[in-house]
C-alpha cells in the first residue's frame, strides 16, 4: 500500500524519501499500469521531474517547505494548467495548451504539491460513466469491465489504482461524488463558492465545484485547505470563509438527517445494507437519526438537466473553431459566402461528441424564445425550492446521510443507449448542486464481487470541514478504504 | 401633399471612460496594435472569468442620474448568446431586465422661437462590446482578421422612447446627449473612435382619410456621425414615406426590418430581416453576481449633477452674467474649457471678457497649435490675472494681444512678460496727474468739449503722447471726457 498524501510529505520532510523518489515512482506506476485503466492523457512528467529536483534543492536547502510538498497529484483535465495540454476529454480541444494555470493549480504548486498528469474524463464533465471521453473510457480498478462513473472518471480511478494518493476532480451534478462511490475512495464537492472556478473550464458555472479525491477524509482535508479561499479572478467565489467543525473529538450530539425516500427508492440491496451499517456506526457513535423530508427532490434530476444543459449551450458556444482548437477545413468566404456558418457547425460536428452535442440542444431549446419561461426558468424555480427544503431540514438536523448512487459500478456499454437511465444515476448527487451545499462520499462496504459502495453526507453552507471530521472518524474505526484492487496486480 | 409624421427613437451606444475592460484588466487605450490590448478573459479563454471593473457601474450610475433616470437598488448581468468571429466567447455580457438605470429624460435647449422638447428615455444599460472584424474586401482572397482590443470595452446603451419627430430633433438630441456625457466625463465621444455609436428606430405616422397610419418600423445600424444620423433619417422617412404610399403595408404587415446606412452611396440597404435574425437566449450570466447600488452611494454621485450642460448654461448665464448665447457657445466648446474658465475666473478674469478670449483668440491659438485646453499653454491663471488687469486699465487692449502671444510662446508670468516686452503698467494714479495736467494745459479744448465738441478731445490726446510715451489713447481719451463732463 503505497503512502497517502499526508505520509508522503511528512515522509519528504523528514528525509525519508526524495520527491524525485515519488515522482519515479509514480511515472514507474503510470508507465506500468495505465495501459490498463486509460486514465492518462497526458503525463507532465517533464515539469513534474523538473519540479520534483527543485523541491529537494530546496529540502537540502532547509527551505521551508508547502503543506503539500512532495505529494503527487493528478489533475482532471476540465482543470486548465499552463504549458500542459488541457483536452476536457473532447477532440475539440485535442491540440489546446492553456496560456494560464486555474488558481487551483496556482494553489498547489504553492503547496509544493506536483502534477503528474491531466486524467481523462467524460467530455467537459458530461457524463455519469467515463463513457464519454473522446479519448476512450476508464476502466475501474475494480473490476475493468466496468465504469468508473463520471465525469470525473480518472481522477478516481488514479487514487483507487494508488497512481496517486491525490486527485483534482470537478463536480457539477455529482462528477467527484459518483466516481469516487463507483472507484471506493473519498470525494468531496465543496461548498459552491468555497473553491475558485477560475480555470475550470466551464460546463454549468452556476453549479460546479472543483473539489478533492483521495483514499483518506485527511488528506482531502489537507488538498481543501489549499484550495479553498477566496479568489478575485472569480466573482462568485465567497469571502465567507469555511467553518470550524465541532466533530474532530466525538460524534456524540450529531444529528443526522434521513431522507426516507432516499432508502427506499430502487437502490441495489447491496447499498441498502451498507448504509444501514453505516447507520449503525453512526449511532454506536452517540449521533441521532432524525426523518426530513426533501418534497422537491423528486424534481432534482429534471432541473438539474434543464439548468445546466442551458448554461452548458452557451458556455460551450465559445468553442466554434475560430480561435483555438479545431477547426474544419472549410474555406470561410468573409461576410457574402456561407463560409463562416460552415466553419462553425463543421468544427462542432467534427469536435464535439453525441453527449455534448445532445446538451447543447437541450440547453438551446430550454433557452430559446417562447420555450425559456416553461422550462429555464421553472427548473430555475425548482432549484430554489430544493434550496429551501434544505434550507428547513438542516433546522433539525446538522448533515443529511444517504446513497450516493442507486446502484453500485455498472458494466461498460449497459447504458451507453439510454441516456435516461444514465442520467438517473446522478439522482442523489444532483441535489447538493442545485443546492449549493458540501457533499461528500465516502466507501462504506463492498459487495461479495468485491464492488465498491458509497454513502454521501450532505452538510450545511460552508460546514464542509464537518463532513471531512465526521468521515475520518469513521475511517478511524472501519478499513473499507484500506482494501485496494487486485485487477493491477498481474 | 401626403401629411405625415416622422417617428424616431434612437439607441445611443458610448464607451465609457474606463483605464481598463469592463470584465478585465485590460488596457482600453485606442489605437494599438491589433490584439495586444487582450488577455485569457477578453480572448474568451475556456475557464477564464470575468470579473467586474466597478469605475464602469459608477460611471453608468452618474450618466442615469444625469438623465433623470432611476438606479435600481440591484442590477445584474445576462447573456445574449450568437456566433461571430468578433465575439470570442459566443456571447455578450449585458444586461436585458435589469438594466443599472431605467426610465430618465433629457430636455433639449429651445431654439428660438420654439417650445422645449423634453425626450423620454426608456433604459440605460451596460454591456461589453465586441471586437473589430476586418474584411480583405479587395485582395479577392476573402480573409477576414479579427482585432480583440476593443473587445471588452466598457459600453452604455441609452435608448430613448420614439419621441424624436425629425431628422434635426434627432441631431439636436445626439448633441446635447454628447455634451452631457463628455462634461460628466463619462465618455470622451471620440466618433471617429467609435466611442459613440447610434443605431436608430424609425417609421412614420401618415395621415390616411384623417386617420393616423403608423408605417413598418425599421432599424437602421452604421450611423457613426451625426451627419449619417441626420442623412440617413432624412434618407429613410422619404424612402418610408414611397414605400407606404406604393404598397400601403403598416405597422405588424411585415416583419421589422434592419437597414445599414451607407455613407458613400447616402443610403440604407436591407441588412436582415427580423425573421432570419438571431434568437438570443438571454439568460443571468453565472459567472457574474447581482450588483447592490447602496442608496447613500448613488447618493454621493448627485454632486456631479452640477457638471450638466444645463446647470452650468445657468450657471455662466444667471450667477456669472453671460448672455444665454454665450454660455451656450462656451458650454458648446466642452469640460476643459469650461474649466480654463472656471480657474481663470478665480484667478480674478471678468467672466464677459475672459468668455471672449475663449472664444477668439484662445480658440484660434489652441487650434493653431493642436493642442486641447487641458494642455494650452497660458495656465488659466495667468490669462485670468492678465484679463483682470486689463480690465484694471492696467494695460491697453492692444498690449494684452501682445502679452498674450509672449506667454503663449515664452511662458512664465503676467509680470515676466510685460517686463520682457518693454511694456509698464499704468498706474492709475499717473493717468490722473496727467489728465489733469492736459486740462489745465488746454481750457479752449475743455470749453469745446463741455459745448457738445466730444471729438475736440483729440488735439490733447496728441499732446498726452508727447508727455508719456506710454500712455494708452483710449484711457486717456475716456479718463479726460470723464473728468471733463464731471466738472
Amino acid at each position: 500500500m503505497s503512502r497517502t498524501a499526508l505520509e508522503s510529505r511528512r515522509a519528504f520532510a523528514e528525509g525519508t524519501v526524495t520527491a524525485t523518489e515519488l515522482v519515479e515512482t509514480c511515472l514507474n506506476t503510470i508507465e506500468r499500469h495505465d495501459a490498463k485503466l486509460n486514465v492518462f492523457l497526458t503525463v507532465a512528467d517533464e515539469q513534474a521531474r523538473r519540479q520534483a529536483a527543485d523541491l529537494d534543492r530546496r529540502r537540502d536547502a532547509k527551505e521551508p517547505l508547502g503543506p503539500l510538498a512532495g505529494v503527487c497529484v493528478a489533475v482532471k483535465d476540465l482543470i486548465s494548467t499552463r504549458d500542459i495540454r488541457t483536452t476536457c476529454g473532447s477532440r475539440i480541444l485535442e491540440k489546446y495548451t492553456p496560456v494560464f494555470d486555474a488558481t487551483v493549480i496556482d494553489r498547489l504548486k504553492q503547496a509544493d504539491a506536483i502534477v503528474v498528469g491531466k486524467t481523462n474524463l467524460d467530455e467537459f464533465g458530461m457524463g455519469s460513466s467515463n463513457e464519454n471521453s473522446a479519448y476512450g473510457r476508464v476502466a475501474n480498478p475494480w473490476d475493468l469491465d466496468r465504469v468508473t462513473g463520471g465525469s470525473s472518471g480518472g481522477a478516481a480511478a488514479v487514487v483507487a489504482a494508488d497512481f496517486v494518493p491525490l486527485s483534482l476532480g470537478t463536480d457539477t451534478g455529482g462528477s467527484i461524488r459518483q466516481p469516487a462511490a463507483f472507484c471506493g475512495v473519498v470525494g468531496l464537492k465543496p461548498t459552491y463558492g468555497s473553491v475558485s472556478r477560475y480555470g475550470m473550464v466551464a460546463y454549468a458555472s452556476s453549479l460546479e465545484q472543483i473539489g478533492p479525491m483521495a483514499r483518506t477524509a485527511a488528506d482531502c482535508r489537507a488538498a481543501l485547505d489549499v484550495l479553498a479561499g477566496h479568489d478575485d479572478k472569480d466573482s462568485t467565489c465567497s469571502r465567507t470563509p469555511l467553518k470550524d467543525s465541532s466533530w474532530n473529538q466525538s460524534l456524540k450530539g450529531l444529528r443526522v438527517g434521513w431522507v426516507e425516500e432516499h432508502w427506499t427508492d430502487g437502490i441495489s440491496e447491496g447499498i441498502a445494507a451498507a448504509l444501514r451499517s453505516t447507520r449503525e456506526w453512526l449511532e454506536g457513535q452517540g449521533a441521532t437519526f432524525v426523518p426530513v423530508s426533501l418534497p422537491h427532490a423528486r424534481y432534482g434530476i429534471a432541473a438539474y438537466y434543464l439548468l445546466a444543459s442551458s448554461e452548458a449551450s452557451s458556455n460551450l458556444a465559445r468553442f466554434d473553431g475560430a480561435h483555438y482548437g479545431l477547426r474544419a477545413n472549410v474555406k470561410a468566404e468573409g461576410r457574402s459566402g456561407n463560409g463562416l456558418e460552415q466553419m462553425y457547425s463543421q468544427s462542432r460536428e467534427a469536435g464535439l461528441g453525441p453527449e455534448v452535442k445532445r446538451r447543447i440542444l437541450l440547453g438551446t431549446f430550454a433557452l430559446s424564445a417562447g420555450y425559456a419561461e416553461a422550462f429555464y426558468g421553472k427548473a430555475s424555480r425548482v432549484r430554489r425550492a430544493i434550496q429551501q427544503d434544505f434550507l428547513e431540514a438542516f433546522q433539525d438536523v446538522d448533515v443529511i446521510l444517504g446513497p450516493t448512487t442507486p446502484t453500485e459500478p455498472f458494466r461498460a456499454g449497459e447504458k451507453v443507449d439510454d441516456p435516461l437511465a444514465m442520467y438517473l444515476a446522478d439522482v442523489f448527487t444532483v441535489l447538493a448542486n442545485l443546492a449549493g451545499l458540501p457533499a461528500i462520499s465516502f466507501p462504506v462496504g463492498f459487495t461479495e464481487h468485491p464492488l465498491p459502495l458509497g454513502a454521501q453526507l450532505i452538510g450545511r453552507p460552508f460546514e464542509d470541514r464537518a463532513l471531512l471530521d465526521i468521515v475520518e472518524r469513521f475511517q478511524d474505526d472501519t478499513d473499507w478504504h484500506l482494501r485496494r484492487p487486485s485487477s493491477l496486480n498481474s | 401633399m401626403v401629411d405625415y409624421e416622422l417617428i424616431v427613437g434612437l439607441e445611443v451606444h458610448v464607451q465609457l471612460n474606463t483605464q481598463t475592460k469592463l470584465f478585465c484588466g485590460c488596457s482600453t487605450l485606442f489605437g494599438q496594435d491589433p490584439n495586444t490590448a487582450t488577455c485569457p478573459v477578453c480572448l474568451g479563454h475556456p475557464g477564464a472569468l470575468p470579473v467586474l471593473n466597478e469605475e464602469a457601474i459608477r460611471l453608468a450610475v452618474v450618466t442615469g442620474l444625469a438623465l433623470n433616470g432611476s438606479i435600481p437598488p440591484v442590477t445584474r448581468w445576462d447573456r445574449k448568446n450568437y456566433f461571430y468571429p468578433d465575439l470570442p466567447k459566443g456571447y455578450q455580457i449585458s444586461q436585458l431586465d435589469h438594466p443599472v438605470v431605467g426610465g430618465g429624460y433629457l430636455d433639449l435647449p429651445a431654439a428660438e422661437g420654439q417650445e422645449p422638447r423634453r425626450i423620454r428615455l426608456t433604459r440605460a444599460h451596460l454591456e461589453e462590446d465586441a471586437g473589430k472584424s476586418l474584411h480583405d474586401e479587395t485582395s479577392g482572397t476573402g480573409d477576414s482578421r479579427i482585432d480583440l482590443n476593443r473587445a471588452g470595452t466598457p459600453l452604455l446603451e441609452i435608448v430613448s422612447e420614439p419621441d424624436l419627430r425629425s431628422a434635426a430633433e434627432a441631431k439636436q438630441y445626439l448633441s446635447e446627449l454628447k455634451l452631457l456625457l463628455e462634461h460628466l466625463q463619462v465618455s470622451d465621444c471620440n466618433m471617429e473612435q467609435g466611442s459613440l455609436r447610434v443605431d436608430a428606430n424609425v417609421n412614420l405616422h401618415v395621415m390616411v382619410d384623417g386617420e393616423r397610419v403608423a408605417t413598418p418600423i425599421v432599424e437602421i445600424k452604421n450611423l457613426n456621425s451625426f451627419r449619417a444620423v441626420e442623412r440617413a433619417l432624412e434618407y429613410e422617412s422619404q424612402r418610408q414615406l414611397a414605400a407606404f404610399l406604393a404598397d400601403g403595408k403598416r405597422i405588424g404587415q411585415v416583419p421589422k426590418q434592419t437597414r445599414g446606412w451607407d455613407d458613400a452611396a447616402q443610403i440604407t440597404r436591407v441588412q436582415r430581416e427580423k425573421e432570419e435574425s438571431a434568437d438570443y437566449r438571454y439568460f443571468p450570466d453565472p459567472d457574474l453576481v447581482p450588483i447592490q447600488l447602496a442608496a447613500d452611494w448613488v447618493e454621493s454621485l448627485r454632486a456631479r449633477m452640477s457638471h450638466r450642460p444645463a446647470e452650468i448654461r445657468q450657471r455662466l448665464a444667471g450667477d456669472l452674467g453671460l448672455s444665454d448665447y454665450d454660455a451656450g457657445v462656451l458650454v458648446a466648446m466642452g469640460p476643459a474649457c469650461i474649466a480654463y474658465f472656471e480657474q481663470a475666473i478665480a484667478a480674478g478674469g471678468d467672466a464677459k471678457r475672459v468668455s471672449n478670449w475663449l472664444q477668439q483668440d484662445i480658440t484660434r491659438s489652441a487650434s493653431e497649435l493642436g493642442v486641447t485646453l487641458d494642455q494650452f499653454p497660458v495656465p488659466p491663471a495667468v490669462l485670468g490675472e492678465l484679463v483682470a488687469r486689463i480690465g484694471a486699465g492696467e494695460f491697453t487692449t492692444a498690449q494684452g494681444k501682445d502679452l498674450f502671444q509672449h506667454l503663449l510662446s515664452q511662458g512664465g508670468s503676467v509680470g515676466e512678460a510685460a517686463e520682457a516686452i518693454g511694456i509698464e503698467a499704468v498706474d492709475e494714479s499717473a493717468l490722473d496727474e496727467l489728465c489733469q495736467q492736459l486740462i489745465a494745459a488746454h481750457p479752449q479744448v475743455v470749453d469745446d468739449i463741455r459745448g457738445g465738441k466730444a471729438q475736440a478731445v483729440g488735439a490733447m490726446i496728441g499732446a498726452a503722447r508727447k508727455i508719456d510715451r506710454n500712455a494708452d489713447p483710449g484711457k486717456v481719451r475716456a479718463r479726460l471726457l470723464e473728468l471733463i463732463q464731471s466738472t
